[in-house]
């Protein structure tokens, strides 16, 4: 069992700075989640784990090690690519002994491995087809295979889904997540699906232009996300976010958001703003699904609750919930809705907010501000 | 009932468009027969010549329907005929032409594939320069080098000899061997090269284990450029080898120019056909090869 330590870490391709003083640190056992856009770095992140890319500055260590200059063969890693990256002159057999045969691994060793990976992944069947005669879902499976006859510290994930139907990622998702549970392996895996990240890590380090924005639990990255890319990063359909001015109503402190028409709505804030932007203006940001026909018997049972009234401007029924556009002031945002009382096109609809997971940032740092006594 | 029929007895515009399109492809491969066999005349009259006998060429012309048939001719060429007054025929110059560009072209190859192998899955800084530096000798006419190879092999030693000539061809078809390579490993995934890091393989181990067993139809593409582009090349076997020392091209052009004798054209015409036979062969059975390889990437 192994851990993964990563301090500081720079990579400069030339002037250009690819990764910004990265921390990271993953414990044993632990499922660690690189995700963000393209280009931000999260693959060479995983390559300069790997030891395929070399370090500017910072250190790696493993195990406590540092494996900086470490060649990657010996940093006792696995890794499976986004392309699978199997020989394809070799047979499914043979891409998994290949590594055992490098490192001098005795035969009968080597013949143990495959028998407990392939009845693992079940592929006994495919072991002696070549890559080509394989279908997307079982070239994946050789590619996982051939990382775990090796039994190493460390799993590295590249995108493995990446190039698989939708249907089948969402299988093998389940599949590595039960591998990880049965193998208990440290892994970091990269990938910029944040439903991925989201159902499979037991750590996310969301990760933008070369810097790790927030690096925790999945539930607390969706709930209380460190800043606006975060939040508008994580979650299918995005956060909502709304521009409003911190204000008070009745002493209890609300966020006073423009309507069409001139008009201002008044959201409570269940909680008062542990600080306060200079000028007193915020970010809004409430997810779709904290978006809900009002009803007024609601009001007593629920706290923190807000009501205004939005034209509904698109409707787009995904069979289990139904999206909607809708017209705040000048925005347009999206709220998820049961079919059942969903809202009509062209309606104008009574709309409560669920202000108790509402979240708001400073406009300027993009940053979240947190709520309740510090 | 009544069965409609659509089936005119005459469709003036059917059976116009049908005739032109047959006109047309009586056009097309008439043209093409004819260069066909304006290319193909140079052959026959060869063919045609090394069998005839030389009283029955110099009375007819060389360009003339045969009206005699011998053997006598190829023995002739093979083993016996003088040039420069050594009577051995060609037999010598091919053995020499054999014993050249089979190592060079196998050498050749081989460094090709490595310099290939280096210049697109190991780059370094400065590779893509020394690359370019490389395929420069694409573009260069071999003139250019004459003096310096002359220089060279007077130099080391290997002036005159046939080992000149491998050294001069291995160096000299580097540049196509490495850029023909260099161009189709370039299509095989990074993602391999580092598979194989990880899974603890070496710069050989990954080259002999992954690289070389995709590559086949590349190294088939060089091959035949190598051994066809060695065999007929002739500049070089001209210049730097004398006698008994020359590649057949060199000999076939001293047997042509021999102008102590009359023109033996009978004989001339077999030495011209036996020296066009290895590369033929090498066509024959890498040429569908030779096509593919050019025409396809590394891996699907």
């Amino acid at each position: 069992m192994a851990t993964l330590t990563i301090s500081g870490l720079y990579k400069r391709f030339g002037p250009v700075e690819v990764l910004k003083g990265i921390d990271l640190e993953a414990r044993t056992g632990e499922f660690v989640a690189l995700v963000g856009p393209s280009g931000c770095g999260k693959s060479t992140l995983l390559a300069m784990i790997a030891g395929l890319e070399s370090v500017s500055e910072g250190e790696i260590r493993i195990d406590g090690t540092l494996v900086n200059s470490v060649a990657p063969k010996d940093r006792d890693i696995a890794m499976v690519f986004q392309s699978y990256a199997l020989y394809p002159t070799m047979t499914a057999r043979q891409n998994m002994t290949f590594g055992m045969e490098s490192r001098g691994v005795p035969k009968a060793e080597q013949d143990t491995a495959i028998k407990r990976v392939a009845s693992l992944l079940q592929i006994e069947p495919l072991l002696n087809r070549k890559p080509g005669q394989l279908s997307g879902g079982q070239r994946q499976r050789v590619a996982m295979g051939r990382a775990l006859v090796r039994d190493p510290k460390l799993f590295l994930f590249d995108e493995p889904l990446s190039n698989l139907d939708a249907k089948l990622r969402v299988d093998m998702r389940t599949e590595i997540k039960k591998l990880h549970l049965r193998v208990g392996k440290t892994t970091i895996y990269v990938t910029h699906d944040q439903i991925e990240a989201m159902t499979l890590a037991s750590r996310i380090a969301v990760m933008h232009q070369g810097s790790i924005q927030q690096f925790d639990e999945p539930q607390v990255v969706y709930d209380h996300p460190a800043n606006i890319f975060v939040a508008g990063f994580m979650g299918s359909p995005s956060m909502n976010f709304i521009p409003g001015e911190l204000t008070k109503v009745d002493g209890h402190p609300a966020v006073a958001i423009a309507l069409a028409g001139g008009e201002t709505a008044m959201l409570p804030l269940p909680q008062p703003p542990q600080s306060r932007p200079a000028n007193g203006k915020v970010v809004l940001g409430v997810r779709p699904e904290h978006l809900f026909r009002y009803d007024p018997t609601l009001k007593s049972q629920k706290a923190g609750l807000a009501m205004l009234t939005a034209p509904v401007e698109v409707v787009e029924p995904t069979g289990a919930e139904t999206h909607a556009v809708l017209k705040v002031g000048e925005r347009e945002i999206v709220g998820r809705f049961d079919p059942d009382g969903a809202p009509r096109l062209g309606e104008l609809l009574p709309l409560g907010i669920d202000m108790a997971h509402a979240c708001l940032f400073d406009p300027d740092t993009q940053a979240l501000i947190r709520l309740g006594s510090a | 009932m009544v069965d409609a029929t659509y089936d005119l007895a005459f469709d003036p515009h059917a059976r116009s468009a049908n005739l032109r399109f047959i006109a047309g492809r009586i056009a097309v491969y008439g043209f093409l027969g004819l260069f066909a066999l304006i290319y193909l005349i140079p052959l026959f009259v060869i063919v045609a010549n090394s069998f005839r006998e030389l009283p029955e060429i110099t009375r007819n012309g060389l360009i003339a329907i045969p009206q005699s048939f011998s053997l006598k001719a190829w023995p002739q060429a093979w083993l016996h005929h003088c040039v420069a007054g050594t009577c051995e025929g060609i037999h010598r110059n091919f053995y020499n032409s054999l014993i050249m560009t089979i190592p060079a072209t196998i050498f050749s190859t081989v460094l090709g594939a490595i310099n290939g192998y280096v210049l697109s899955k190991w780059r370094f800084p400065g590779s893509e320069t020394l690359f370019a530096c490389m395929t420069l000798g694409v573009f260069m006419p071999g003139q250019v080098s004459l003096l310096p190879w002359a220089f060279i092999l007077g130099t080391v030693g290997l002036s005159n000899t046939i080992y000149g000539l491998i050294l001069v061809h291995v160096v000299q078809g580097m540049s196509f061997t490495t850029l023909f390579c260099r161009n189709y490993y370039v299509g095989i995934p990074d993602d391999l090269i580092k598979a194989a890091r990880i899974d603890g393989a070496g710069f050989w181990r990954i080259f002999f284990k992954i690289i070389l067993p995709l590559s086949p139809p590349i190294l088939i593409v060089t091959v035949i450029w190598q051994f066809t582009g060695i065999w007929n090349e002739y500049l070089f076997g001209v210049v730097f080898t004398g006698g008994r020392q020359q590649p057949v091209t060199a000999a076939l052009v001293g047997l042509a120019t021999n102008s102590m004798n009359a023109r033996s054209y009978d004989v001339a015409s077999c030495a011209v056909l036996i020296a066009a036979i290895p590369p033929l062969l090498i066509y024959f059975f890498g040429g569908k090869y030779f096509v593919r390889g050019l025409t396809q990437g590394a891996i699907k």
